[in-house]
């Protein structure tokens, strides 16, 4: 076999392992699903009456108060789906880098690209699995999208894409841990990042200093445009700026999870 | 150096100020059983970290199985097994799929890796957990599953990383009859150990590391020679006994205090009989007898003049 076809026979047996472990370990994946969940009721049952009659004419669509939340806020809870479920990808990561066995793979003449591979592509399915579930949550509440397949194809690819970066980013924070729980817990900000973005509310409402910040931060732009495309708010330069995020995300974190996959030793 | 499976020069490590390897050298020939003995934290596990390629050495000539370890990590991987301290297995996988993993990255076709996996599950006597996870292993059933692991493709030379350190002592035999049956089939082996009746009974050759330095190498019968640890205590009744039995062995050191002697004796059968032959025939009881073999503290103690430091320790 040729060298790329021995590293996708690797990557296709790493990607079969690192599924199974999902599916042996399904308590991990019920949690962090249900932390988006128990936002989107919160926020849309709790928040979502008051909230909603605060958007803007260019927000709501027609609709006015939980209505107009609801579809206001999917694209948040969205994106805070995809920064728990990477939450999930940090821990597996370190469990292996702590477990040992790692360092097996390591002795063995397989690609490190098998190895962090089977990871990422392992993360990218449950993320685009964890989507799925949510957003069909809320489809059942009542979130009435008017994106066309065309629409629903290109916020699948921002999402996808801007989630490969979050996995890739939380490969290398599950490749730097020192034990499983620093794993589990660095990436928790990530979490909160949808909130102070354009992600709940619009950035406008914010005070000066965090209306900043939550304007230049990453998860406003892909927020913007995923609701754009679903809801067909305007999204502007803002799909230029998603889709640079992502990239920049996907090439750093690659980078330094490639690097600290080839130097880094566990304790 | 074509002869040599493992071959190393002037091998330097140091993390940060701490110099763990100080100028190690040692050779091992192909199809020989390697031991290398000496305490925690005199090196042992870096040096099997760099002669598997995992850790780079500050300095230093390293060749496995015939290939440079710098130059060409792949080319020795492909021809090295490790079975580390810590058992490298996936505890949310089953044993059989454990194995399997291996043997699909090791590029075996679906039929053969089937049959190797049930042949290594069964040498290995895990045929019966094998479906289950390796999270419900025991110590032992985790150490030969690693080590399953680690044949999978009969790699001609096998790196041991304290195999049986933690184990108990049923376990520890089984490792060691699969080590022999290793040797047997021809492969080369590395072991690492803090035992010295693990290295006596495994190794062709022993190197005894202390502080980042070999301070002793040789056969077993070669460095246990070396050793003045071996000895018989034998306990008596009463002071008279005692001072009577004293008389009739020279070599024999008294402790009044316990109503001990201690006899120089490497604790072999036939040295033993002429032992209590002596004795019977002084007319001396004899209240109790113990064998001491020599372990690494002995060892240690002949090679580099002090206790190891967890002897100190403890003491």
């Amino acid at each position: 076999m040729s060298s790329l076809a021995l590293t996708l026979s690797d990557s296709r047996t790493m990607l079969r392992r690192n599924l199974r472990r999902l599916e042996r370990y399904p308590s991990m994946t019920v949690l962090l699903i249900g932390m988006p969940i128990v936002f989107l009721l919160l926020f849309v049952y709790v928040f979502g009456g008051r909230l909603g009659e605060g958007l803007g004419a260019e927000f709501a669509g027609g609709h006015s108060g939980r209505q107009a939340y609801l579809n206001y806020v999917v694209p948040g809870i969205l994106l805070m789906t995809l920064a728990a479920a990477v939450q999930g990808t940090a821990i597996v990561v370190a469990m292996d880098m702590t477990g040992g066995i790692t360092d097996r793979f390591r002795t063995m003449s397989i690609a490190r690209a098998a190895v962090l591979g089977g990871h990422v592509l392992a993360a990218l399915i449950q993320v685009l699995v964890s989507l799925l579930i949510v957003l069909a949550l809320a489809l059942a509440l009542g979130f009435r999208p008017t994106a066309d397949p065309l629409d629903w194809l290109a916020a699948t690819g921002v999402l996808g894409l801007f989630g490969l970066g979050l996995i890739w980013l939380a490969t290398a924070l599950g490749l730097a841990a020192k034990s499983v729980e620093t794993a589990s817990n660095t990436p928790m900000f990530l979490v909160l990042l949808p909130l102070l973005g354009s992600g709940f509310v619009p950035t406008e409402s914010m005070p000066a200093g965090l209306r900043q910040f939550a304007e230049y931060q990453p998860f406003t732009p892909v927020a913007e445009t995923v609701r754009g495309l679903l809801t067909g708010t305007h999204i502007g330069s803002e799909a230029i700026l998603a889709l640079a995020w992502s990239v920049a995300i996907i090439v750093a974190s690659y980078s330094w999870a490639i690097h600290l996959y080839d130097n880094r030793r566990p304790n | 150096m074509s002869d040599w499976a493992i071959a190393a020069g002037g091998v330097r490590k140091a993390f940060g100020e701490a110099v763990v390897l100080d100028g190690i050298d040692l050779t091992v020939a192909e199809r020989t059983v390697f031991a290398l003995l000496g305490p925690n934290g005199a090196g042992k596990t870096t040096i099997v970290r760099i002669l598997s390629t995992l850790i780079p050495a500050d300095a230093g000539e390293l060749r496995v199985a015939g290939r440079d370890v710098g130059a060409d990590p792949d080319g020795v991987r492909a021809a090295i097994g490790v079975t580390g301290q810590f058992s490298a297995v996936d505890d949310l996988l089953t044993g059989r799929e454990n194995v399997r993993l291996i043997a699909d990255l090791k590029h075996f076709g679906r039929e053969a890796a089937r049959a190797r996996v049930d042949e290594l599950l069964g040498r290995f006597d895990l045929l019966e957990a094998a479906d289950r996870p390796a999270s419900t292993y025991s110590g032992g059933m985790r150490r030969r599953l690693d080590l399953a692991m680690t044949l999978v493709d009969s790699p001609p030379v096998i790196f041991l990383d304290e195999p049986t350190t933690g184990l108990d002592p049923r376990s520890r035999r089984t490792m060691w009859e699969a080590i022999r049956g290793l040797v047997a089939e021809g492969t080369t082996i590395f072991l690492t150990t803090q035992y010295l009746d693990e290295a006596d009974h495994l190794a062709d050759r022993i190197a005894v590391l202390d502080h980042g330095r070999i301070v002793a190498e040789g056969t077993p019968a070669e460095l246990k020679r070396r050793v003045p640890g071996g000895h018989v205590e034998l306990e008596f009744a009463s002071a008279t006994t005692l001072r009577a039995a004293a008389d009739l062995l020279e070599a024999a050191t008294a402790d009044e205090e316990r109503l001990a002697l201690r006899v120089p004796e490497d604790g072999g059968v036939a040295s033993l009989r002429r032992l209590l032959a002596t004795l019977e025939e002084g007319g001396v009881e004899v209240e109790h007898i113990s064998i001491h073999r020599p372990d690494l503290d002995d060892v240690f103690f002949a090679v580099t003049g002090g206790a190891t430091e967890e002897a100190l320790a403890s003491r």
